[in-house]
Formats: structure tokens, sequence, C-alpha cells
């Protein structure tokens, strides 16, 4: 309740400011204005809202089978645990900036370049929290699958991999968002379609209502993704949700 | 929470005939210093161990004397530096009862047959029969977490016994239950060994928990452990806990635990 009303508030300011103030509605378009956009264009919104939704759907799915095949990397081999995490603290740190240019260059204009770069930007808090998620593994509950004669992949299969899986999803809900920034990157630095690549086109047509209508509809898309993910973790794995005390 | 135990009216289908024994003789076990500088932890100093087969000994010893070193020698999960540990394949049932919390009763209880290769149907009808007996037919859709303590240590036994094992290690398998519940289990577990024999070997800390359920009591000193006492409980079953046998016998044990 709270929220709504903070919210109503800040639009109600924004609203009395820009209709009053004589700014430009280039510069600053009034909450009103942002609505009208909205509705007046909403086929071209939601065809390129189809586009983008793709690449961060696709992206986070690419990211997430990479994150979980790397976390487990990761946790058989102490060689690639060394070697590789300071590699891929080091990927995190490569700006996105300079390199999604360069993945247009070389793969196009197409979907190609927009996975690689929303999957490059979701892949590390994906392997952070699924890697931690198996270390956490209790190492008796690995000797009781000894005794039971169980194979290193028996175990993996039910014990560890079960239990990496609420690693998995915290990861992808942490990436949710970073990944409809990674999308918007990757638009801008060259795409023919998609909520970026209509930004960058509306701002020097002075169609600023209709860029910031684009910021809404991914921001919203954003929310509905993170709530998607929340969702299917307590469907999903809701033992992983309950206190592990005594139950009634 | 309190929950009636009804002991199990009928033996699981699955006893074995043929139950493993277990020898452990002048077994010495050290672990290397954790730290640069600290010393290495002798844990075991010469220890003998006897179980024949379908007898139950209890090890008793003060905490952190290397019980539960022990038992990981006779389920063959580390070597022993010197001696020989001879035993029949054993399944450790420990302190916590390790059940998957994404698997219900059922499928916790046929864990080990699924590890050994058993189709999914026919360990679901084995486990089930055997929670059947012992009491949790209406739980066997439930997640550990809906269960009580008492209620999952059940499931980790039944676990253990569908292991196929004919040994088995118990460490200090009630340790973590109210004293209430931990007498109620106990009761429950001679009642359960009696039907299902197995070979036993249980360390505890609890003096009268191994003289109520053991055939032998064996002693431990504090660290490196050493055998002080072996005690035979001579008593027929069921035994009753203020059997003045049993009494005079956990005096004995506890005389020698504290020299």
């Amino acid at each position: 309740m709270i929220a709504v009303a903070l919210a109503l508030a800040l639009l109600g300011v924004w609203e009395g400011y820009a209709q009053l103030s004589g700014i430009d509605e280039f510069v600053l378009p009034a909450p009103t204005a942002i609505a009208t956009a909205l509705y007046d264009d909403r086929v071209l919104l939601w065809n390129n809202f189809t586009v983008t939704a793709t690449e961060i759907g696709l992206g986070l799915l690419v990211a997430m089978v990479l994150g979980l095949a790397c976390a487990v990397a990761i946790h058989f081999s102490t060689g690639l645990r060394r070697g590789l995490y300071p590699l891929l603290v080091g990927s995190q740190a490569i700006p996105i900036v300079l390199i999604a240019p360069l993945l247009v260059a070389w793969w196009g204009f197409g979907l190609t370049p927009k996975l690689a770069i929303v999957a490059l930007v979701c892949f590390f808090p994906i392997v952070v929290p699924t890697r931690d998620a198996l270390g956490r593994v209790d190492a008796d509950l690995r000797k009781l699958m000894r005794t039971f004669g169980a194979s290193r992949w028996q175990t993996f299969r039910m014990v560890e991999a079960p239990a990496a899986l609420p690693g998995l999803l915290t990861g992808a809900k942490l990436s949710v968002a970073v990944a409809a920034i990674g999308a918007t990157f990757a638009e801008l630095a060259g795409s023919d379609a998609g909520l970026g690549n209509l930004m960058l086109k509306a701002i020097p047509q002075f169609e600023t209502a209709r860029a910031f209508a684009a910021v809404l509809i991914l921001s919203g898309f954003s929310v509905a993704l993170f709530g998607l993910l929340a969702l299917a973790e307590r469907r999903l794995l809701p033992w992983a949700h309950q206190p592990r005390g005594t139950a009634p | 929470m309190l929950t009636r135990t009804p002991a199990p009216e009928q033996a699981p289908q699955d006893v074995e005939t043929e139950l493993g024994s277990v020898s452990l003789r002048d077994v010495r076990k050290r672990f290397p210093a954790r730290r640069r500088g600290a010393d290495a932890v002798e844990a075991l100093d010469a220890v003998s161990l006897e179980a024949r087969p379908g007898e139950i000994v209890a090890v008793v010893g003060p905490s952190g004397c290397g019980k539960t070193t022990l038992l990981e020698l006779v389920c063959g999960l580390i070597e022993p530096d010197a001696g020989t540990v001879d035993a029949a394949p054993a399944a450790l049932m420990a302190q916590r009862d390790l059940l998957l919390p994404w698997r219900s009763a059922v499928d916790n209880a046929a864990l080990a047959l699924r590890v050994a290769g058993v189709g999914r149907e026919e360990s679901r009808t084995r486990a089930a029969a055997l929670l059947d007996d012992f009491g949790l037919g209406e739980f066997r859709q439930a997640r550990p977490y809906e269960l009580s303590g008492g209620m999952r240590q059940r499931v980790a036994f039944a676990r253990t016994l569908l292991s196929g094992r004919t040994v088995l290690c118990l460490d200090e398998p009630f340790a973590a239950l109210d004293a209430l519940t931990r007498q109620e289990m106990q009761d429950w577990l001679a009642g359960a060994l009696a039907l299902a024999p197995r070979t036993v070997v249980m360390v505890t800390h609890d003096v009268e928990e191994a003289i109520v359920l053991a055939d032998r009591v064996v002693v431990l000193s504090p660290r490196p452990a050493r055998v002080v006492a072996t005690l035979d409980v001579d008593v027929p079953r069921p035994r009753t806990r203020t059997d003045p046998r049993l009494v005079a016998l956990r005096e004995r044990a506890l005389r020698e635990l504290r020299a």
C-alpha cells in the first residue's frame, strides 16, 4: 500500500512538473504522454518487445545451461577451481560496451550476438550460487552413499544435482535484471529490431515518450520474469523453503 | 511431539539369512595435523573388537574418543594405519538422519535399493512395506520436513535396513532426539532388531542405551582410544530398564568410564 501511494505521489509530482514548467516534451515527457505512447504505439512496441523478450529468455536459458555445467566442472575438479574461477571473475570485468560491437561484427545483426552477451552477463551470477550449493552438500551424505556402494555419478545424480537446483534458480533470479540491461546494450551495438533498437531510434526522432514506454515494458518484463522464476522455485522445490528443524 | 511407536508386527521381507561378522584386531589410526605446528591426532590405539553374526555390540566412550572413526573403519570408509579390519559389507546410520529433503519418506527409504539398481516401482513397494511395519504407513508420501525427529530416524533406519547389508553401524543414532523420544526409539529399535536380526555395531555415549540394547558393551578410554573393559549383557529380551542386573551393569560401565 505504501509503495503504491509513494509511486502515485511521485507520478503526480512528475506530471505536475512536466505540465506546468513548460519543459519540452522530448526532454521530459509527462507520465500521461508515456501512457498515450504506450497505447498509440502498442503494435510497434509489442513487435519489438517479442524480439527482446526472446533474447532475454533464450540468453538466460543458455546461461543456466552453461552456468550449471561450469559449476559442476569446478565442483568436481580442484584444478579447474583454481584455474577457471579467476578467469570467470576476469570475464565479468570485460566491459560489455566494448565487446558488444565486436560480437556484432563477428556474428551480424541477428540473435547470436545478443544471446552471447546476455549469457555472458548472466553466467557469473548463476555459477557462484550453484557451485556454493554443490559445495554445501553434507560430507556425511556422501559417506552414506559410499556405504551403499554408490558410484560417483549416482551420488551426483541422486544427491548433489537436486541439492544444486535451488542455487541455480537463485542465480537465475539474480540474473534477470542484468539480462535486460545486457540485451539492451547488445541491441544498441547493432540490431534491426528490439526495444533497445526502438529506444535508439526514438530519441533522435524526438519520440522520447515512446522510449520511456519501451523502458517501462522492459522493467515490467523483468519483474514478471523474476516472479515466474520465484513461482517455479516454490512449485518445483518446496523443500528448499522449509525450516529444517523439528516438524509439528 | 510424542508419537505412538508401535513395534513392527511382522518381519520385513528382506531378512538376510547369512549375517556377517565384524572383527577388528589391534587397530591403530592417527590423523595428520590440520594446521602446521599442531600435533597429529591419535584416534585409536590398538583397539580390538569382535561382533559375531547377529550380535549387537555397543561401544561407549567419552566424547571425541574416536568412536566415529571406529565405525568408518568397519564401513571401509577409511583404512587403518596398523592392525586388521575384517568386516562384512556394512551400512552406516548417523546421528543426523541425513534424509534427502526433496524425496518423500518412501523414496528416502528406497534410496539404497535405487543405488543398487532395483527398479523404481519395486523399490517403492519394498520400502512402503517396511514403512508400514514401522508404523509410518500414512506418512509414506510425507517429505522429511513434515516428520518428527523420531519418525525421521525410523525412515533412516528403514533405509539402512533396505541397503541389504547384514552389518549395521549405528553412530549415536538417537543422540539428536529429546530424552523421551530417545527412550521410545531405543525400545522400538530393540523390537525391530528382534524381528529383523542384524549384526550391529553401535557407538554411543549414553551408557543406559548401550546396556539396554546390546549383547556386549565395549568401554573405551579417552583419546587415543583403548578398550578398558568389555561387559557381557546376559539379560534376555525384552528387557526393562529397571532390571537390577541392567542397573548393576550400568553402574559398572560408568565406573569403568570414569576410571
